[in-house]
């Protein structure tokens, strides 16, 4: 961790002795910025460009155009909203290891037959309700099997993980349901200012968690809770109940991915969403939220879902190998983080 | 067993500096140890003992300065190179493996091993002989570290020091997390160590337990040596302060306010109980009055005001407020009633570290300012800072993470957290504890001058001295009881220690 580092020793050695005067503490208003979350994010956006650089030199116009630039950004968004949830549950110590099996059970029970019937009678909305409604109520049983049953989260969300896909798997009776509900297919191929219906949901997401965590109560308990649970508690916060909410929003985004889903590839079935959790829970480290709980950073996580993104797109261009990506990716988490690391060590040496 | 000039010094260190990233952390430092002796190193919190025993245990490397090691010149280039010389040292953090056995512990990063597997009998035999050493060979040294007490994994860590060859070892605040029982057989360890002829650098703010157990001492402040190899049966305390903070304090505890005849009772704890750990706690405090418990760690003090603040639920009767009875076992109960507990621990309990000092002090109260669930940011640092500067918190920035504070300061936080809130009722766990001579006569005043605006205040130290100094009213608790209840101007450390001796033979 980066507290540990001798910089920060000598920090706490000097203002404890001296008493440092405020004014020194303000600095400039560039150092502030690289010192507070943009500075953490700086090696993010290094990667990022320079992720860009070698698309537009080994692929060309094939890579620098805007379609291909909104391709990168579509493919993000599901992952990307899966993501945002995982930072809030990751900044409050916990971790959700369900998602992408949830966010599978959440296109299966929106596409069963009767459901779509209903839809279609009614409202395309429906389906949209069910899809959260399945997302944030699996988070519910996560969130009280963890907060109330004293359950590991790893533990219990690795049981919704094998138990949703099942679930999944019976509903759906192993087959692909085809969405045929015309609202919902209508909406979802449709686009606002010439930018697709998935990319405005994701941007959505990205700046409601961004308030949530960075501006609101619910997000200052977030963070306490992940900085030291029993202060939290000792400090009056409910955090039992917090930490249920927290699981809660989790599936909620799983939800909200399941729709997207479905808007994207027209069907339900159990097996969407296999291992996005793996892939948000390394979007949200590299991005820099820290795996122990106390610091989240939602600029990060999106920067993170971009890296990840654009590697993908640069290999595809390229005609290389998912098995090729699979490995750049892992050394891509590694790099990043050290990366970060670095800077995060030096803003707090300036400081 | 100092006698004479031509003992060779085991260690001498001469003009040490060091720095980091530019800011000079030593700034020439000089240590004289012979063998033998127990060298007392003091100093205020930030004066740069830590920086100096890190740089003794060869965690730092020095900028520039003398290390001189049983006549030669050395550097200590790692920890490892330090075991090897004979260096040990005893970090204030107990640095136990929980999970591990004690001998296990012992002789943890080098094993008895032939070909990688490790030799457990021998292992197990020679933790034996090093536990029956410092006088606990009564304990199984198969036993798991975490079953152990605060007291117990000390020793293990001690009999890690002398696993090695050890010559010097250097102890950083060995008393903190001990009571006064503890302590005293700390000491009779100490005293055999050195009958043996090796030597202690003993680091402690307890100026009486220096004054029990030292023989010589160097004060430190701002990185450098102020004075060095006092004695310590002839150096009167008042100088040993001055030394240290540069000034003169005269008195620690502030004087007690007579209390209004009609200062009505604020807090009332009635056959308060918890199964297993304490029973039939009754007390009251009125407003303006401070009420110390005094006991044993273990007595069921803590446990007793977690109780009272909701932290645990009440097996049975009751706590009221005002008058007013409030729900027990639950926190927010508490807080909203007017209560504000300080806890035992302030890193791992009441303080998030990283945060900035303005959220640490709106912790409880941030919800206050918001609207609609959004934060009012601005409202809450205003609000945390005129409460700080009356606190006097330096250095006085909110927006500093709550680790880089010294202890003292950190208190403050706390202090501040419940300020903010309007509360009724403060209570205290070791309000002192790893906070210096100079800054602990601060805390005291203030705790004061709050009882003398009317709170009511429970406080809990191991220092009897300091539950005696600092209270109007004193309970003694032993074995979850309280067996005696008394004006602290009527009781002296004596009188608690014997009660406490006798309730727990009961």
């Amino acid at each position: 961790m980066s507290e540990q580092n001798p910089a920060a020793v000598a920090t706490d050695e000097y203002h404890i002795s001296g008493g440092l005067p405020p004014e020194e503490h303000r600095q400039n208003p560039l150092s502030r910025i690289l010192g507070g979350s943009a500075g953490r994010s700086i090696g993010l956006i290094i990667a990022l460009v320079a992720l860009f650089l070698v698309g537009t030199i080994t692929a060309g116009d094939r890579f620098a155009n805007v379609e291909n630039v909104l391709t990168i950004v579509r493919f993000a968004s599901i992952t990307g909203v899966i993501s945002i949830g995982m930072t809030f549950v990751i900044t409050a110590g916990g971790i959700d290891l369900s998602v992408g099996s949830v966010m599978g059970l959440a296109t299966v029970v929106a596409t069963l037959s009767w459901i779509q019937d209903f839809a279609s009678d009614t409202n395309w909305i429906v389906m949209v309700v069910i899809a959260l409604a399945v997302g944030a109520g699996a988070g519910l049983i996560n969130g009280i099997v963890i907060a109330y049953g004293n359950v590991v989260a790893f533990i219990a969300t690795l049981a919704m993980l094998v138990a949703a896909r099942g679930l999944a798997e019976v509903l759906a009776n192993r087959t692909t349901q085809i969405v045929k509900v015309q609202g919902f297919l209508d909406f979802f191929r449709s686009d606002i200012l010439g930018i697709p219906i998935l990319i405005w949901i994701f941007v959505l997401v990205v700046v409601a968690g961004w308030f949530l965590l960075n501006r609101t109560t619910f997000g200052r308990r977030t963070v306490a809770i992940g900085g030291n649970l029993e202060a939290a508690r000792l400090a009056g916060i409910k955090v039992k109940r917090h930490i249920m909410y927290l699981y809660v929003l989790a599936g909620l985004t799983a939800g909200i991915a399941g729709v997207m889903m479905l808007g994207r590839t027209t069907a339900g079935t159990s097996t969407h969403g296999t291992l996005y959790e793996l892939d948000a829970i390394a979007a949200v480290v590299v991005g820099g939220t820290l795996l122990v709980g106390g610091r989240g950073t939602i600029m990060g996580t999106v920067l993170g879902v971009l890296i990840f993104s654009t590697l993908t797109n640069v290999f595809t261009q390229n005609n290389l190998s998912t098995s090729v990506q699979a490995i750049a990716k892992g050394a891509i988490i590694v790099v990043a983080v050290l990366l970060q690391q670095r800077f995060a060590a030096r803003a707090a040496r300036k400081k | 067993m100092i006698n004479d000039d031509q003992v060779v010094p085991l260690l001498t260190v001469r003009g040490l500096t060091k720095s980091f990233a530019g800011v000079q952390a030593l700034k020439g430092v000089d240590l004289e140890i012979l063998p033998g002796e127990v060298h007392c190193v003091l100093g205020q919190n930030g004066a740069g003992k830590s920086t100096l025993i890190k740089t003794l245990s060869g965690v730092n490397q020095p900028d520039a300065g003398e290390i001189i090691w049983r006549g030669e010149p050395i550097s200590i280039s790692d920890p490892v190179a330090a075991l090897e010389l004979g260096i040990a040292t005893m970090y204030q953090e107990l640095d136990v493996v929980d999970g591990l056995s004690i001998a296990e512990n012992i002789f943890l990063g080098h094993e008895h091993a032939r070909g990688g597997i490790t030799q457990r009998r021998k292992t197990a035999r020679q933790a034996q002989q090093i536990m029956a050493r410092l006088g606990h060979g009564s304990l199984s040294v198969n036993r798991e570290v975490s079953s152990l007490s605060a007291a117990n994994k000390q020793i293990v860590s001690m009999a890690r020091a002398l696993s090695h060859d050890t010559r010097l070892i250097v102890m950083d605040e060995p008393s903190a997390v001990l009571d006064s029982e503890e302590v005293k057989n700390l000491f009779r360890v100490v005293r055999e160590l050195t009958a043996a002829g090796i030597a202690v650098i003993y680091i402690s703010h307890r100026l009486e337990e220096i004054r029990q157990i030292g023989d010589r001492i160097t004060v430190i402040k701002d990185g450098r040596t102020m004075a060095t190899n006092l004695s310590v049966a002839e150096t009167p305390t008042q100088d040993l302060i001055r030394l240290m903070t540069g000034r003169t304090v005269e008195n620690v505890f502030p004087a007690a306010q007579p209390l209004a005849p009609d200062a009505p009772v604020v807090l009332s704890v009635k056959e308060l109980g918890l199964r297993g750990v304490f029973e039939d706690v009754s007390f009251d405090v009125r407003a303006g009055e401070i009420v110390g418990l005094a006991g044993l760690v273990g007595s069921g003090r803590s446990e007793i005001i977690e109780t009272v603040y909701g932290a645990r639920k009440a097996t049975s009767g009751s706590v009221s407020i005002g008058g007013r009875a409030i729900t027990t076992g639950s926190v927010r109960a508490g807080v909203h009633a007017g209560m504000g507990l300080s806890p035992e621990e302030r890193k791992s309990q009441g303080l998030i570290l990283d945060e900035p000092v303005y959220r640490n002090v709106t912790l409880a109260t941030f919800t206050r300012w918001a609207r609609g669930g959004f934060l009012n940011e601005r409202a809450e640092r205003s609000a945390a800072r005129t409460q700080l500067e009356a606190l006097e918190l330096r250095p006085a920035d909110p927006d500093r993470p709550a680790r880089t504070l010294s202890g003292g300061n950190q208190q403050k936080i706390l202090l501040a957290r419940w300020l903010v809130h309007g509360t009724r009722v403060l209570l205290l766990d070791e309000p002192t504890r790893g906070v210096d001579v100079g800054a602990r006569a601060e805390i005291y005043s203030l705790i004061r001058d709050l009882a003398a605006q009317g709170a009511a205040i429970v406080v809990i130290s191991s220092e009897i001295e300091e539950v005696l100094g600092l209270s109007d009213r004193v309970l003694v608790v032993a074995e979850g009881r309280v067996i005696h209840t008394t004006d602290a101007s009527e009781i002296d450390e004596h009188g608690v220690l014997d009660l406490v001796m006798k309730g727990s033979a009961a």
